[in-house]
């Protein structure tokens, strides 16, 4: 205990601290002096307690009376009654509780002195003993063979929770899938979400429109069609072409001025379709990354890293607009296996 | 002061400090909140007297023949739709420039704004303003219309229509009070930042909807309090301010010492 001298022994050692107060003299509450205001205290638990009683027969009643009738208000009347009764009947119990403890129970003030953390040296040096004691007894020292066995047992075991759980969290490992939608030469665009195919003439200068693939009915009621629309979903926008500036090598990428990007953010992958028709800005709503469709999609503010990809389009025979390929990179965030 | 001075070390000093703070901003909140603008549709055209309202109240910018200019846009061909939604909510004329032209009190009454509808709307084909069948809510189809609304319209004006903002101080308006006309109107001819979502589209019926899903909406949320619904930001303040607040309440009364 000697170099713990200093710690336990200031106020000797330096004049200038001050010496240790002491416990405070217990203050005695009203109620353990006035019978009255004891008195006082045990009503008003008890009213605390009522208060619970009102609030379980208000919610009770309210479950009668109140009943759900398929509209927005009366759902909300039944929801906030019902709500109400029951937060007044566990307040009140929980009110009462504390506020009994506090103002009734009796309040003797109780001191516990801090002891030393570690334990008394004896009682250490015999668990080292018994502990050694063991390891000699098992031999692993000397039987080399017991000593790998059950190494290998306990390091095996793990695997009985990892790989089916890195194998379900994984889902497949199939990387090359984010590099593809359902895009192809040929599909038409169609609207989200009716499924209507669109026409040239029908995309008006300064129209939106939001755009999926025009799979069939059967397809968009798949399961698989949510992983699908997920990275194929395209935003469709006519600009006037003197407004659009495009890059030498995707000049036959648009059709008249109307251009199609993919909605899905470079940055992690929110769905970008806040267009502003006057700027030609396309804003992402997580994160405020704003894309510049006039000018190749491309980031003027924000934290996405690259333009959004471009769908490259044209028109068929029938004057609908239809897809020239699929996407020319991976649409949206970036992942390990990308490479840019 | 001195008496109340005196006063500001009492235990419940700080409690009513936050209910005047609170106070003041509700008070400020109700003396500064927009209010609603209302408009009437009207079915009188009187092209000539149009001309001369446009003449006195809009050539300014847009020129004596609504031909625009290099920051005004023309007004040819933009059709009645355009007008009627654009003067009947107060966004034109414009009482200054801004980063949008902002909804207020109309200029016009209805027989006027439908005079220079008429006008304008004679100088070249466009939109012409919806009937009363086209935009009435109980014709319309909820369901049908939150599934187009999600898709087309809830990243800029909210999942129910609370509005948001957009870049550099322009903002996709609420669309709790609109009228079901101007709301019609609006997709129709795209105004401001807004782009266009034409009858190939949005199909009229598919207006309608959306139109029936909004009206919905005026009913408030099922759920309780909306606090504005405008997700995390009103719903974090409310958590972390009053939740939080009440719970560290909680905690120091269950710790004091009884009296």
């Amino acid at each position: 205990m000697s170099e713990n001298q200093h710690s336990t022994d200031v106020t000797s050692a330096d004049q200038n601290t001050f010496a240790d107060p002491g416990i405070p003299e217990h203050q005695h509450r009203r109620g353990d002096v006035d019978a009255a205001a004891s008195k006082r205290a045990e009503r008003q638990v008890v009213v605390l307690f009522a208060i619970s009683v009102i609030g379980t027969i208000a919610s009770l009643v309210a479950y009668f009376a109140f009943r759900p009738d398929g509209t927005t208000s009366g759902t909300r009347l039944s929801t906030l009654t019902l709500g109400l009764g029951m937060a007044f009947a566990l307040l009140g119990i929980g009110l009462a509780a504390v506020h009994w403890a506090k103002a009734i129970m009796n309040d003797t003030e109780v001191s516990e002195e801090r002891h030393q953390l570690s334990s008394p040296d004896d009682v250490r040096e015999a668990a080292v003993a018994s502990l050694k004691a063991g390891v000699d007894d098992s031999g692993i020292a000397r039987r080399g063979m017991l000593k790998g066995a059950a190494l290998s047992a306990l390091a095996l075991f793990p695997l009985t929770i990892a790989v089916p759980l890195v194998s379900s969290v994984g889902g497949d490992w199939n990387v090359s899938k984010l590099r593809h939608t359902r895009w192809e030469k040929g599909m038409r665009l169609a609207t989200d979400p009716t499924g209507r195919p669109i026409k040239a003439s029908d995309v008006t200068i300064g129209s939106v429109f939001h755009v999926i693939p025009d799979v069939s009915e059967k397809e968009r009621s798949s399961g698989e069609w949510l992983s699908e629309k997920a990275k194929a979903v395209v935003l469709l926008i006519r600009l006037d072409p003197r407004d659009l500036h495009e890059a030498d090598d995707r000049k036959g990428w648009s059709y008249d001025g109307i251009v199609a990007y993919s909605k899905i953010c470079t940055h992690v992958g929110c769905p970008v379709a806040l267009y502003e028709q006057q700027t030609h800005h396309l804003l992402c709503p997580c994160h405020q990354s704003t894309f510049d469709v006039a000018d190749g999609a491309k980031v003027v503010f924000g934290p996405a890293h690259r333009p959004l990809p471009q769908l490259p389009i044209t028109v068929d025979d029938d004057g609908y607009l239809v897809a020239q390929s699929d996407f020319h990179e991976p649409v949206g965030p970036s992942y390990w296996e990308r490479l840019k | 002061m001195k008496a109340l001075a005196a006063r500001r070390h009492h235990r419940f000093a700080p409690v009513v400090l936050l209910l005047l703070a609170l106070l003041v901003t509700g008070g400020v909140y109700a003396l500064l909140a927009p209010s609603p603008a209302s408009a009437d549709s009207a079915s009188t055209q009187d092209i000539e007297t149009g001309k001369k309202l446009f003449q006195a109240n809009c050539a300014t910018c847009h020129g004596p023949n609504a031909e625009g200019s290099d920051t005004v846009p023309s007004l040819v061909g933009v059709g009645a739709a355009a007008v009627d939604f654009q003067v009947s909510t107060g966004r034109m004329p414009m009482a200054a420039n801004g980063p949008q032209a902002i909804e207020k009190p109309a200029q016009f009454d209805a027989e006027q704004t439908s005079q220079l509808a008429a006008y304008v709307a004679s100088l070249g084909t466009g939109p012409a303003i919806p009937t009363a069948d086209q935009v009435d809510p109980a014709k319309g189809d909820a369901a049908s219309g939150a599934a187009i609304f999600r898709t087309n319209c809830a990243m800029c004006h909210n999942a129910v229509g609370a509005g948001g903002a957009l870049s550099e101080g322009k903002f996709a308006p609420a669309l709790t009070d609109v009228d079901p006309r101007n709301i019609y109107q609006a997709m129709l001819t795209g105004p401001q930042s807004m782009p266009v979502f034409n009858d190939a589209n949005v199909s009229p019926d598919e207006k309608r909807d959306i139109i029936a899903y909004l009206a919905e909406q005026h009913d408030g949320s099922a759920g309780g309090l909306t606090l504005g619904a405008l997700g995390p930001v009103s719903e974090g303040l409310w958590a972390w301010v009053v939740g939080l607040g009440l719970l560290i309440g909680a905690a120091v009364w269950i710790g004091a010492k009884s009296s």
